[in-house]
């Protein structure tokens, strides 16, 4: 019996799953039966009856004034139920809705128009054909008005000015934000041997989850009730924005957000089209369903990315890193729609000091606005860690570059070590455990790193392009601390609640969602850790407002440390309890009973036990209980987490380039990945593999472009690509395991550990297969055309 | 107008618009929501179902062309209680995460494995290349789908089975 | 999801029941095959008609492939996937099955028919470049019979053929000549995206000299090009990289890309060099085994 497969080979084994760990171990997915029969329950999927179907028309134009829009032509349509403009929004108050940055956005335009795409008006009609047809019937005329795309431009004094909703609004610009300290990094510069500085330009790209956005909302007039079924990460921080946008009371909105296809941070934002559906709903007082195509979905949500960063570094002629600078310039499009704690409006950009020991750091950002969608953090970004980690993971390269180094020796003389942890970095984040040295060594085993070298100076005398690139990344995920960290004000805890039944199945409810996690399995396997109730006999519910503890919703790679810590603890919470009863069915003191997984045992007297399902028939059953003990097995909490969790890893890709059409294949990748404690290793190899795919896509391929008019050149699949199974190589994953001190069971997020580590480790890979033409840097994507480009030698930003 | 195809291998019946995507009346008219849609230009996959025994993507075959012919969807693979050797497999390897492309996936690796009974990883890998999954990497549905040729040819073992390839 | 503006669907069981329903309905009405370029298209609301006329149905009559002496005849109806399936197809002209392996994707390919590639001329249509190369010619039905026109008078300019209102393409012949071989081989960012450039090419040896050659080129321009002057410098020299670079340098020359997000304009003169080097390279190779 295989639970995880160690790290010692090239191909991850797998196994048949005929043991059925209860608790922590690899074991298959509880929710998987209903999926792969196509019974899996997605927001499009739900048919109400009587439902309408919403439709929204969107802007051409980047930038325009709103002069006049004719709906008369759409409401006569006969299937058509509703139409709505911004200027009947406006009447109700409704026209403009809080962003999760404190911003606000239009639901529908009233003024203006801010970004190709934006909502104008709506459509509700009897089947969704007749809503597309009866976009066609309005008819709006624009005053075109010159627009920003360029975010070098937008802060100069003659740009005009989008954002002049907001009163005395002079100019674009968004929010200023540094970090660290500006005097002792420049006297650290100024004294360094030796300072590298690149221009590296992350372009704004697009979580694209297969399941589009959507939503049924259903407002029952008599009781006053609204239910949203929505594509949401986060039920819980909807409902309370949707309560102080509608003016529902909270406890007569219930969001449910049912089998979610993914999300990646696409579905954090709230939207637009959900609060048209919910407007739809209450004057027509019929269900009304809304879900966007996928043009919508590109063009329109959430993106990420699109930072354009200095990075300078600072090192000894010895390549020890002394410190690093970074100047960033970030396109928040049209409307600051990004999601992160408020203290850190550029997310968690701060842990940009990477994995290494260095004296001093700073940084200085400047967000503008520009006539692009709105958005900002998505994608699996870990609140723009992904930003952060290339940034350095490029940078180092192209120190290691100038001094003649191998990337991985310099890394390894610059990593932090064992004994300095928790690790206070520059920029005053607290790295809580970590043991970075073995994790790199191992991924430069299972790669046979040196061997590449040497096939790598074989090949270079023959002419071939073959590229090794290594990253080491540091992430800082569970967001987090209330005391630091909260969105609009709501504190980044999360409630968790377990009940058993008298029979001692279990029931655990918790506020995160589930977009592909696997939530269903890992959490029951965390309760059954800690009871010893097979996982098998625990349900998991989640993503009903209704149903479940307030907390903050999935995003971050925050589930498992915040919310997995939580259920371990009422575990352990209904465990106390247990043992009191226990101690009353054994007629000992509780200092003499043992836990032993799923049962309490006399000390001393292995005979005289009883277990959890014993305790839980006792605990609803006939006869007292003991003094000060209620009847029933259930218990509730609210987990405040102490610090971030920094899961880290190690990564190496290995790239061949085909000298004549510059076109780059992936041939290996080894990822080696530290999330602390592993509850389910089959799940985490998924994690990691998806977001190691996501890298490809992004390093490679993806990217959301626009004309110097401000339309989007990436509005289908056909123009945003992402990486198809032959663009990818079968992942080569190992793992060491570093506990979290301060997590419950120790374990750390890995949900987007890839997607941050992998997109330097490729680039860094083409960057050293093009070595012998004198690259140092090239940008993302690195498209055939712009690897060509960047051989003649002119790599070119992509913006 | 009126369609009548076979659909699961049952026949039926609906009075349609001539525009109406196959996808969506699988979907809204016959409620088999296994099948869904994720793109609007047949580029994602996760619309796939069989037409007369091929997959297809069945947001860019019109329900009207079907009539006459024979659809089968996802909520066909399952046959008398027992799982399609293509689902378990899924179910087995980590094939899927959040579910949404898994139906098309699985439509086209029962179509591969019906031609093709011991695909090589590269036949799996281009015979699923007009699919996206945007959570797994591909590389467990490569072996959700060798772990169903094994399971049928009987080769499979039951303690480790290596993705050998 | 997009849908379709409303149409009235026709389906239709023969060739002269669909050019008849062409006659009386006129440009408001559309044939489609495999639909895999035309109902995005509808769906995106880029073409609008009013009538779709679904010949799918005349798969059994326009779905084959016929090696006769001297030609080979292919029905319009004939699916990608047959295309590359076929091995009387591939051992006559190699470039099919090249060609074949990297359009769109293997469910597509289930579907898109021979015609409707060539019907749709979109310039980047990797069937077109191939039919160009091969010098095919189109067999166009119409109330009045049959007419057979080159590739080059079918390509009329991007989206357009020559194909009239009331006229369906049926057939595209393909002359087979002794000694010959072809190759194609397309550079794309991504699999299943258009090409950023595809080149193929078709030559024909005569003992150790090319008796001629032809090189098509997709993406490149505002049809998919054939180029003549490569034919002029090859016919009777021996094969070899010093002909195939100055055959690439036409070939560049020749070409007029655009910049777009596929590449840049340099990038896309730069590949019709290369891989116009690369096809010819490996259709001589493959003629010469025939041969010996």
């Amino acid at each position: 019996m295989t639970t995880t497969v160690p790290a010692d080979g090239h191909r991850t084994a797998f196994v048949d799953n005929d043991q059925k760990p209860c608790g922590h171990g690899r074991m298959l997915r509880k929710e998987d039966p209903r999926f792969v029969r196509g019974k899996g329950r997605y927001v499009d999927d739900l048919q109400l009856p009587g439902m309408l179907h919403l439709a929204i028309l969107r802007s051409p134009l980047a930038h325009a004034r709103l002069l006049s829009v004719d709906t008369s032509l759409a409401e006569a349509h006969p299937k058509v139920r509703l139409v709505v403009t911004g200027a009947m929004l406006a009447e109700k108050g409704l026209a403009w809705m809080p962003t999760l940055s404190g911003d606000v956005q239009a639901v529908l335009a009233t003024d203006k128009v801010r970004f190709q795409g934006q909502e104008v008006a709506f459509v509700v009609a009897e089947d969704r054909y007749a809503a597309r047809d009866a976009l066609e019937l309005i008819d709006v005329e624009y005053e075109p008005l010159d627009p920003v795309i360029d975010v070098r431009t937008a802060l100069a004094p003659d740009a005009p000015v989008i954002r002049d909703d907001l009163e005395g609004k002079q100019d674009n610009h968004c929010f200023d934000w540094e970090t660290g300290d500006a005097a002792e990094t420049d006297a650290v510069f100024a004294r360094a041997d030796v300072v590298v500085k690149e221009d590296i330009v992350y372009p704004r790209v697009h979580p694209a989850p297969m399941e589009t956005c959507g939503a049924v909302a259903d407002y029952d007039a008599v009781d006053g009730k609204l239910t949203l079924w929505s594509t949401t990460q986060a039920p819980h921080a909807h409902r309370t924005l949707y309560a102080i946008v509608a003016g529902l009371p909270e406890h007569k909105i219930r969001v449910v957000s049912p089998d979610i296809g993914g999300g990646f941070g696409n579905k954090v934002p709230i939207y637009p089209g959900y609060v048209c559906a919910i407007v739809g709903s209450l004057l027509t007082g019929k269900p009304v369903k809304w879900m966007e195509d996928r043009s919508e979905n590109l063009i329109t949500t959430g993106f990420a990315r699109d930072y354009i960063m200095r990075g300078e570094i600072a090192a000894t002629r010895e390549g020890k890193i002394l410190a690093v600078r970074t100047h960033v310039l970030a396109d928040h499009g049209a409307f600051n729609g990004t999601a992160a704690p408020v203290k850190y409006p550029a997310g968690f950009f701060g842990v940009f000091t990477g994995s290494y020991d260095i004296e001093a750091a700073y940084c200085k950002m400047t967000a503008a606005y520009t006539n692009k969608a709105p958005g900002g953090v998505a994608y699996a970004c870990s609140f723009r860690i992904t930003e952060a980690v290339y940034l350095i993971e490029r940078i180092v390269d192209c120190l290691a570059y100038e001094l003649g180094v191998d990337p991985v020796e310099l890394r390894m003389k610059n990593l932090i070590r064992p004994e300095q942890f928790p690790y206070r970095t520059k920029t005053g984040w607290v790295y809580d455990s970590g043991n970075y040295a073995p994790t790199m060594e191992l991924a430069t085993q299972l790669a046979g790193y040196a061997e590449l070298r040497a096939e790598q100076a074989e090949k270079r005398v023959r002419g071939e392009l073959m590229g090794i690139g290594v990253s080491f990344f540091t992430e800082a995920v569970g967001a987090g601390p209330r005391k630091d960290m909260d969105i609009l004000g709501l504190g980044m805890a999360d409630g968790c609640e377990l009940r058993v039944h008298p029979t001692g199945k279990a029931v655990v409810r918790l506020s995160v969602q589930s977009q592909g996690q696997g939530h269903e399995t890992t959490f029951a396997q965390i309760v059954a850790e800690e009871l010893g109730i097979p996982p098998q006999d625990i349900e998991v519910v989640h993503g009903d407002t209704d149903q479940t503890p307030f907390g903050l919703g999935t995003y971050g790679s925050r589930s498992t440390p915040v919310s997995g810590a939580a259920a371990a603890l009422v575990a352990r919470k209904v465990r106390d309890k247990a043992r009191l009863i226990a101690s009353s069915m054994l007629e000992v003191s509780v200092a003499d009973l043992e836990w032993e997984k799923g049962s309490f045992r006399v000390a001393g007297d292995p005979k005289a036990s009883v277990t959890i399902q014993d305790i839980a028939m006792r605990a609803h059953g006939a006869g007292d209980l003991p003094d000060g003990v209620e009847g029933g097995l259930e218990a509730q909490i609210c987990y405040n987490p102490e610090n971030l969790t920094y899961p880290h890893g190690a990564y190496i890709c290995v790239v061949d380039i085909d000298p004549g059409t510059a076109k780059v294949t992936v041939r290996r990748f080894v990822a080696v990945d530290d999330c602390g404690t592993r509850i389910n290793p089959m799940i985490i190899e998924g994690q990691v593999h998806g977001g190691l795919t996501d890298g490809v896509g992004m390093a490679l391929m993806e990217m959301i472009a626009f004309d110097e008019d401000g339309n989007c050149l990436s509005g289908s699949l056909m123009d945003y690509l992402i990486p198809t199974s032959l663009e990818v190589p079968d992942w080569e994953t190992g793992f060491t395991v570093t506990p979290s001190p301060h997590h419950p069971i120790g374990a750390k997020g890995v949900g987007e550990s890839a997607t941050v580590g992998s997109p330097p480790a490729i680039v860094n890979a083409v960057v050293d297969a093009l070595k012998p033409f004198g690259v140092r840097h090239a940008d993302m994507p690195l498209t055939p055309s712009r690897v060509w480009e960047a051989m003649q030698g002119r790599p070119t930003p992509p913006i | 107008m009126q369609v009548t195809m076979n659909v699961n291998g049952e026949e039926v019946s609906r009075e349609i618009e001539g525009r109406l995507l196959l996808v969506h009346f699988l979907r809204d008219h016959l409620r088999l929501t296994g099948t869904h849609w994720g793109c609007d230009t047949s580029n994602c996959g996760t619309c796939v179902v069989w037409l007369d025994g091929e997959p297809v993507k069945s947001c860019t075959v019109l329900a009207a062309m079907a009539g006459g012919h024979e659809v089968r969807t996802v909520e066909g693979m399952e046959q008398d209680g027992e799982l399609d050797a293509v689902q378990k497999g899924f179910v087995e390897c980590h094939g899927l995460q959040c579910g949404f492309c898994t139906p098309g996936m699985m439509m086209t690796a029962r179509a591969l494995l019906d031609r093709n009974p011991d695909p090589s990883e590269q036949e799996i890998r281009e015979a699923i290349s007009g699919q996206i999954c945007r959570c797994t990497g591909y590389a467990t549905i490569v072996r959700s789908i060798r772990w169903a040729a094994a399971e049928e040819a009987g080769t499979r073992t039951t303690a480790t089975e290596a993705s050998t390839s | 999801m997009q849908v379709p503006a409303p149409f009235e669907y026709q389906r239709v069981h023969s060739v002269g029941e669909a050019i008849a329903l062409l006659d009386r309905l006129g440009d408001t009405a559309r044939l489609v095959a495999g639909g895999h370029s035309l109902i995005p298209m509808m769906k995106l609301r880029l073409a609008n008609f009013e009538y779709l006329i679904d010949i799918n149905e005349l798969h059994h009559q326009l779905g084959y492939i016929r090696v006769e002496s001297g030609l080979i005849r292919i029905g319009a109806m004939t699916r990608h996937r047959e295309l590359l399936e076929s091995d009387e197809l591939a051992a006559a002209f190699p470039i099919f099955r090249d060609a074949e392996r990297v359009i769109a994707d293997p469910v597509v390919r289930n579907r898109g028919t021979l015609g409707g590639s060539l019907c749709q001329a979109d310039p980047s249509e990797d069937l077109s470049a191939v039919c160009t190369t091969l010098g095919a010619s189109c067999v166009i039905q119409g109330l009045d019979g049959e007419r057979v026109v080159s590739m080059e008078d079918f390509h009329r300019g991007p989206y357009e053929t020559a194909v009239g209102d009331a006229e369906m393409l049926t057939e595209v012949r393909f002359p087979v000549r002794p000694g010959g071989s072809s190759a194609y081989e397309k550079v794309e960012r991504r699999a299943g995206d258009w090409a950023v450039v595809s080149a193929g090419a078709a030559v024909w040896l005569d003992g150790g000299s090319i008796a001629d050659a032809r090189v098509g080129l997709a993406a490149v321009g505002p049809n998919t090009a054939g180029i003549p002057g490569i034919a002029d410098i090859m016919r009777g020299r021996a094969p070899g990289e010093e002909l195939y670079a100055r055959a690439g340098q036409i070939a560049a020359e020749a070409c007029s890309p655009v910049t777009d997000r596929r590449g840049s304009a340099e990038y896309k003169r730069h590949l019709a060099r290369e891989l116009t080097v690369r096809v010819l390279r490996r259709a001589v190779a493959r003629a010469g085994r025939q041969e010996a």
